[in-house]
């Protein structure tokens, strides 16, 4: 059987670990090890806070849905908000051969999503940005 | 997240046991910027207890390590493991940054 596990939380910062915690177990339901579920538990941050700082600008913040399913032997997390247009995908890459001097503050983020994850999707779904990750067990 | 800070050999010794993430970020820059505020310019980071940090913890250790510059300061590392030496590797940090096995070393190197 399919395993399919689906939650929503308000984008704020007190339902982060709340969804951490929906993601890491599943994971471990799936055996994955605690190495690769830390990489996962960080991807997911790194997603969720973007969509708390830029889905809902000037707004109520609205929500965020998590989808957690296995796909052929990988574990797929698909996240959605009903918030602006954001593809994270289009973002530059930073230069991290930069110094201190050099180097921005922040945009460290997305690049760690690209780098932890095995594979990134994003779509536009109607008034919908859906994030697709996919993780497998072994790298 | 805990922080303790203790006097050390030609440096301050900051330690941080748990997590530095989008929630406990602000405290440990709070933390670092009250140091430099304290006058103190040379600090090291003891992250041998520390089991993860995001993007939000790397933009406050650079925020800070600016400022730090700024005032002819330095922040330098020990003890990364597991997934913060991983974090580091990937967004560059280990080489903008000297890193050392241990407090100790990062010490001597002073």
């Amino acid at each position: 059987m399919r395993r399919l596990s689906q939650k929503t939380w308000p984008a704020r910062l007190e339902s982060l670990y709340p969804s951490m915690d929906f993601v890491s177990s599943f994971a471990m339901g799936l055996g994955y090890d605690a190495g690769r579920i830390g990489e996962m538990e960080l991807v997911l941050e790194e997603v969720f806070v973007n969509i708390i700082k830029y889905a809902y600008p000037g707004k109520e913040p609205g929500d965020v849905t998590i989808t957690c399913s296995e796909d052929d032997g990988s574990l797929v997390l698909d996240v959605a908000d009903a918030g602006v247009p954001f593809d994270l995908l289009a973002a530059a890459d930073p230069d991290i051969t930069a110094g201190v001097d050099e180097r921005p503050v922040g945009g460290l983020g997305i690049y760690l999503i690209k780098k932890l994850a095995d594979d990134v999707q994003y779509r536009r779904d109607g008034t919908w940005n859906r994030l697709t990750l996919a993780f497998f067990k072994n790298r | 997240m805990e922080i303790t800070s203790e006097k050390g050999n030609g440096c301050t010794v900051v330690s941080v046991r748990g997590k530095i993430d989008a929630v406990t970020a602000p405290d440990f820059e709070k933390t670092l910027a009250g140091l430099l505020e304290r006058g103190e310019t040379v600090l090291l980071l003891n992250f041998a207890s520390l089991e993860y940090i995001s993007s939000a913890g790397l933009r406050s250790i650079l925020a800070m390590a600016k400022a730090l510059k700024a005032k002819g300061g330095k922040m330098l590392f020990a003890g990364l493991r597991g997934p913060v030496k991983e974090v580091f590797k990937i967004s560059g940090f280990e080489s903008i940054f000297k890193t050392f096995e241990t407090a100790e070393e990062a010490q001597a190197s002073l």
